[in-house]
């Protein structure tokens, strides 16, 4: 079954399997490059606006929940654990593993996600949100202000590249439970699982550029 | 791939994923203690092993071809460039 799968997988256009999947690997790399650069675009301007107002973006990023914002990261890295895992199921042709280490990584997602909300509420509760409503006495509100439109712009594209995220994992749960995957062709998941990483990666930049400034 | 090299693959990613746990514990840690300029630069640090650790074990660069290495990187390189000459113009005015 893994062999006739293996091979009807194979497109006309690749001399081989290994082929293949090269080029469906460079293709990932070079989205995950315009990624990089989307996201670049918001750290560009991060730097610029940290760099001119240093004092207004440390009384700003005390505001943010340092605990919950580790507890967050700690729950993303174990979600790329269990993603990898996925992909190591797939390779090694466990079914059952892989559709189990898919939910496990949707779930802890999901608590990203939920704990991610959490913290928007306080921000409301708190009026840090920017707008008419923002108020913030320990530095010029005006500053202050530029770092919350870029706390919620950074981690709110971040969050939204988790949703996708989330939806992908379905779509690739559900096709490894109808056994599409095989030891011979896992490709899908692989590049699932290079999206996924990267959307962690983010989050390992965004963690202590907002949350940890001027602590001390 | 054969079951031994399978069971060291598995273990490797548990390994990786205890290390980052622990990075995360000592950023967060660190950012506690007053280092003076030298805070941001810790923390940045400390942030691109954890990437290089996700990217070489868990986006398999250990494993992939040199091709695959150089498409990573140039997304890395243009990113450089996008922060060079930007602050080479905002620090310079």
């Amino acid at each position: 079954m893994a062999e006739i799968h293996g091979t009807a997988a194979l497109a006309h256009q690749f001399d081989d399997p290994e082929q293949q999947v090269e080029a469906s690997t460079l293709g990932m790399w070079t989205f995950l490059a315009t990624e990089i650069l989307f996201f670049g675009g918001m750290f560009v301007a991060y730097i610029v606006y940290r760099m001119s107002y240093p004092q207004a973006f440390a009384a700003a990023s005390h505001h943010l929940d340092i605990i919950l914002g580790t507890i967050n990261t700690g729950v993303l890295i174990g979600s790329s654990l269990t993603m990898v895992l996925a992909v190591y199921s797939a390779q090694m042709g466990r079914r059952r593993g892989q559709i189990l280490f898919l939910a496990a990584t949707l779930v802890l997602g999901l608590i990203f996600l939920s704990i991610k909300g959490v913290e928007y509420q306080h921000k409301f509760h708190e009026h840090l949100v920017p707008g008419a409503g923002f108020q913030f006495i320990d530095a010029d509100p005006r500053h202050a202000a530029i770092f919350f439109s870029l706390y919620f712009a950074m981690t709110g594209m971040h969050a939204f590249h988790m949703v996708i995220g989330a939806g992908l994992i379905i779509w690739m749960a559900r096709r490894a439970w109808r056994g599409e995957f095989s030891p011979a062709y896992y490709t899908p998941v692989e590049m699932l699982g290079l999206y996924w990483h990267f959307v962690d990666v983010v989050w390992i930049f965004l963690f202590p550029l907002l949350y940890l400034i001027g602590r001390h | 791939m054969d079951s031994h090299a399978a069971a060291a693959q598995r273990k490797t990613y548990f390994l990786v994923f205890g290390a980052l746990l622990v990075l995360t514990l000592t950023t967060t840690g660190v950012a506690f203690i007053n280092l003076g300029p030298l805070n941001t630069p810790v923390a940045l640090a400390i942030a691109m092993i954890k990437a290089a650790l996700v990217m070489i074990y868990f986006m398999h660069l250990r494993h992939s071809t040199f091709l695959t290495r150089v498409f990573a990187g140039a997304g890395l390189i243009w990113l450089l460039h996008f922060i060079i000459f930007t602050m080479s113009d905002y620090l310079t005015r």
